[in-house]
């Protein structure tokens, strides 16, 4: 298992650099795999999709689809590629602290 | 790692359920990996983007191999109706959308989509015949314009 630092934390990674363990995860780091990934700033309307994301994991058990955060109403599908752009899905989960989302849709 | 694919034009030929939504899960899951995406419906493919047949493809249950079933069996009425529902089911449950919402996903998404000219031509049909997410009626020669430096998938 990979380890990688952002600012004073170390937290576990898959190849990718997906984070592992979500207890690892804090606002600081998010903003760090964002810069990362090209995202200079993470504005509120970012964070109302992490938050998001984080909920609806803790309650259903997998990472929501692009799909359902637009049906839940949390962001429209054109606005989520222009706030996260190149792989929406796959961004946003990254920064939350998710495990690489799998699936087609 | 090899080279990225950066670029993908998608040919929808088929119509059908079966023929139409390889070609929509394609288009999709280029832009959800951030590959430019084009989208060119032909022939009875169409009907995924023709305003009055969208929302009513139905899976062939005649003819058609891939559903495992004797085309005698198949041409019982509403048994292409009843494959159709239960395909529509399990593709809910998939999270994947019915057509019409598939199509205006995709085009959110960024992917653009063409018309062919001539199958136009031949059904006899004009651009308000078709969804708003269409962006214009092409040549195949525009087509191949669109495509350039990028990839070609025929569904």
């Amino acid at each position: 298992m990979a380890q990688k630092q952002y600012g004073t934390a170390i937290v576990e990674v898959d190849a990718e650099g997906f984070m592992s363990d979500f207890s690892q995860w804090t606002r600081e780091i998010a903003a760090a795999i964002a810069k990362e990934e090209g995202i200079a700033e993470l504005t509120p309307v970012h964070w109302k999709v992490i938050d998001y994301i984080q909920r609806d994991f803790r309650e259903n058990g997998q990472v929501p689809s692009i799909r359902k955060l637009n049906k839940s109403g949390v962001i429209g599908t054109k606005e989520l590629y222009a706030l996260f752009p190149g792989g929406p899905a796959k961004k946003a989960a990254k920064i939350a602290g998710m495990k690489k989302p799998e699936g087609c849709v | 790692m090899g080279d990225k694919i950066t670029k993908v034009s998608i040919i929808i030929s088929k119509g059908g359920l079966d023929g139409v939504y390889p070609g929509l899960i394609l288009a999709n899951g280029a832009r959800m990996e951030g590959i430019e995406a084009n989208l060119f419906f032909t022939f009875f493919g169409q009907d995924a983007i023709t305003k009055k047949r969208m929302g009513k493809i139905k899976v062939a249950t005649v003819g058609n191999p891939g559903m495992h079933m004797a085309s005698l069996l198949g041409m019982l009425p509403g048994m292409s109706a009843m494959a159709t529902s239960m395909m529509k089911k399990t593709m809910e449950k998939l999270d994947i959308p019915p057509v019409p919402e598939y199509i205006e996903m995709i085009s959110d998404a960024g992917c653009k989509l063409y018309a062919c000219k001539m199958t136009v031509d031949m059904f006899k049909l004009k651009k308000e015949d078709f969804c708003p997410q269409v962006d214009s009626i092409i040549t195949v020669g525009k087509f191949y314009e669109i495509a350039a430096g990028g990839e070609i998938i025929f569904t």
